[in-house]
C-alpha cells in the first residue's frame, strides 16, 4: 500500500481509507473484476463466488530532493527502480527537464510519473506555440496542480517536486501531493527516504536549530549537501541507491551530473 | 507447607496470544519484529563445509544494522546461518548450542550434526512456525561433512549445497550454474562469495559485507567480513557544529554539599 509522507497528505491519507470501500475508485474495478464460481467439497457441491481484484498501483521506490538557492536550484534523484525486494532497473531517471528553467522529479508509481511528464511536455509545447514564450515556473506549477486534480478520483500516484528559477531569476521549489496541493518552498525531499533526508535538509539548508549559522547557501555547498544526503539515505533505505542524477538550474542553463551510489 | 512442583507442559503457551489480540483490538500496535532479509548459503566441498552470509538486518524497508553477524556458533565442529526474524535465530541457536554442550558432557563424545538438526527441528515444529527461524546448519562429525536446511515450520533437507532467505534465488542461480562435486577449498570459498554477492546486489533485503565460515575435520576458520564490496566513500563535507551553536538559555548550579567544618574536597 503506498503511503506518502507529504505534510498536506494527512487529510488525503484519511480520505483514502474511507473511500476505498466506497464506489468512487472501486467502481471501475468491480465492473472489471471477474467472478468465478468454485466447487467446494462440503457435503455435496456448493458454489462460492471468488472475486478477482486488480490493484492499479505499485510502489517503485526511489528518493528525490530539491534545494532552492539565491540564483540557482538543485534537483537530485536516485535512479533505482524497484518492486518489492526486486530491482527492475538500476538506471531509470526520475527527474526530467521540462523547460530551460524547470526540472520535475517524480516519486512513487513510475508509470503514472512517466504519463504525467508526457502530458505536461505536450501542454508545454501548446503553450509555447500559442503564447510565443516559454512557460514560467509559477504557471507550470499551477498547470501541474490542475492536471493532478483533474484525476482527483483516480489519482496519479506520484509525489512531485518542481525545481527551477522564477521570473526574477531566484531559485524556487514547488512540492506537490498526489492530487495537486502545492506550495513554494526552500527545500523538500520526497520518495521512500524522504523521512531520512528532510530533517538533514532542514538543518543544513534552512539552518533550523542553528541560531548562530550564516543564512546564505552557496551552490557548491548545496550540491555537497545533496550528495551526502543521498549517500546517507542509501546506507539506510533499501530502495535508494545505484546512481544519482543532480540537475543544477542556473540563469545560463541546466547542467546534469551523474554520480555512483552503492548498489547493494 | 511444601507444594508439589508442576511439571511444565510441552507445546506452545497461547495465553499471551489471547492477550495480544485483545490489546490490538484496543488499539495497541505491536512492535515490528526485525527480520534479517538476508542471503545465507552453504556448500559441501571435498574436505568440509563452507558457510556464507550477508550482513544486513532490516526493519521492514529500513536498514537496522549494516554489519550484523548471521553465522552462529553451535559447537566447535558446527556452525549455523540464520535467516528470518533476528531474535528468533539468535535465541534458537543459543539454546541449541547450550543443549549440545550438555549433551557433549553427558556422552563424552563430539556432537553429531544430526543431533543438532534434531534438536532444532523438534523445537521449531513444537512452535508451529511461530518461531521465524530459517537455518542452514553445517558441520563436520564422525560421518564427515553434513549440510542441512531447516525451515521455520520444522522440515529439514539434507543437501550438498543450499541457500535461504530473501536473496536465496539470486544465490541459488550462482550455485546451479557453477557447483559440482568435490570442489577444492578455494573454489568453494569463491563460489560462496559470488553467491552471497549475487544476493547482496540483486536482492534489496540483503547487503553490505560477506561473512564466510570454513568447517573442516578438527578446525573451523572464521572469515568475518571476507569481502567488503560496499564500503562508504568519504563524505563531501564535514557537518561538525561550531561551539556555541546550541545556545545555553539558562544555567543553574545547585550546591548539593555544604561544607561547614574542615576543608572542602578538591574537585578540580
Amino acid at each position: 500500500m503506498l503511503t506518502f509522507r507529504s505534510p498536506f497528505l494527512v487529510t488525503w491519507g484519511y480520505l483514502i481509507k474511507s473511500f476505498k470501500p466506497l464506489a468512487a475508485v472501486t467502481i471501475a474495478f468491480s465492473m472489471n473484476s471477474m467472478s468465478q464460481y468454485a466447487e467446494t467439497f462440503v457435503s455435496g457441491s456448493i458454489s462460492v463466488p471468488i472475486e478477482h481484484r486488480f490493484y492499479p498501483y505499485t510502489d517503485n521506490g526511489g528518493t528525490s530532493l530539491a534545494i532552492a538557492g539565491e540564483d540557482f536550484c538543485v534537483v537530485a534523484s536516485d535512479t533505482r527502480q524497484s518492486e518489492g525486494f526486486l530491482i527492475n532497473a538500476r538506471y531509470s531517471p526520475k527527474a526530467f527537464k521540462l523547460s530551460e528553467t524547470a526540472v520535475l522529479a517524480t516519486n512513487g508509481f513510475l508509470a503514472d510519473g512517466f504519463a504525467l511528464v508526457k502530458r505536461l511536455e505536450q501542454r508545454l509545447e501548446w503553450y509555447k506555440h500559442s503564447h510565443n514564450k516559454p512557460m514560467s515556473i509559477s504557471a507550470l506549477a499551477q498547470m501541474l496542480s490542475t492536471t493532478l486534480y483533474s484525476k482527483r478520483f483516480f489519482p496519479y500516484y506520484v509525489g512531485n517536486l518542481l525545481g527551477g528559477l522564477d521570473e526574477n531569476g531566484r531559485g524556487v521549489v514547488y512540492s506537490f501531493d498526489p492530487v495537486g496541493s502545492y506550495k513554494p518552498e526552500v527545500c523538500r525531499a520526497g520518495g521512500s527516504a524522504a523521512a531520512l533526508v528532510q530533517p538533514f535538509l532542514d538543518n543544513q539548508v534552512s539552518f533550523k536549530h542553528q541560531p548562530t549559522a550564516t543564512r546564505t547557501l552557496s551552490l557548491e555547498m548545496a550540491v555537497k549537501i545533496a550528495k551526502d544526503a543521498f549517500t546517507s539515505a542509501t546506507e539506510r533505505d533499501i530502495y535508494t541507491g545505484d546512481y544519482l542524477e543532480i540537475f543544477v538550474i542556473k540563469r545560463d542553463g541546466i547542467t546534469v551530473e551523474k554520480m555512483e551510489l552503492k548498489k547493494d | 507447607m511444601t507444594q508439589r512442583l508442576e511439571k511444565p507442559k510441552g507445546g506452545f503457551n497461547f495465553d499471551n496470544y489471547q492477550r495480544n489480540l485483545f490489546l490490538e483490538q484496543k488499539g495497541l500496535s505491536l512492535p515490528k519484529a526485525i527480520s534479517t532479509g538476508t542471503t545465507i548459503v552453504g556448500v559441501i566441498f571435498k574436505d568440509g563445509i563452507v558457510l556464507g552470509a550477508d550482513t544486513r538486518a532490516t526493519e521492514d524497508t529500513i536498514v537496522a544494522e549494516k554489519n550484523c553477524k548471521k553465522i552462529h556458533y553451535l559447537a566447535p565442529n558446527m556452525y549455523c546461518c540464520g535467516a528470518g526474524t533476528a531474535a528468533d535465530t539468535e535465541f534458537t541457536t543459543a539454546l541449541i548450542s547450550s543443549k549440545l554442550e550438555l549433551h557433549r558432557l553427558n556422552t563424552g563424545r563430539e556432537a553429531r550434526v544430526t543431533t543438532a538438526m534434531t534438536f532444532l527441528k523438534q523445537m521449531l515444529f513444537r512452535y508451529q512456525g511461530n518461531v521465524g527461524a530459517a537455518l542452514i546448519l553445517g558441520g563436520f562429525d564422525v560421518n564427515g561433512p553434513s549440510l542441512f536446511l531447516i525451515h521455520p515450520h520444522g522440515s529439514t533437507d539434507k543437501t550438498p549445497y543450499g541457500t535461504m532467505g530473501s536473496g536465496s534465488l539470486a544465490a541459488m542461480s550462482v550455485f546451479e550454474t557453477r557447483w559440482r562435486k568435490n570442489l577444492e577449498r578455494q573454489e568453494a570459498i569463491d563460489l560462496v562469495k559470488d553467491a552471497v554477492e549475487a544476493g547482496i546486489f540483486n536482492d534489496l533485503g540483503s547487503g553490505s559485507n560477506v561473512d564466510i565460515n570454513i568447517i573442516e575435520r578438527g578446525r573451523c576458520e572464521i572469515l568475518r567480513n571476507y569481502a567488503k564490496p560496499n564500503e562508504r566513500d568519504e563524505k563531501q563535507a564535514s557537518y561538525k557544529y561550531p561551539r556555541g551553536t546550541t545556545s545555553i538559555l539558562k544555567e543553574s548550579i545547585r550546591n548539593l554539599v555544604l561544607v561547614t567544618e574542615g576543608e572542602a574536597m578538591d574537585i578540580s
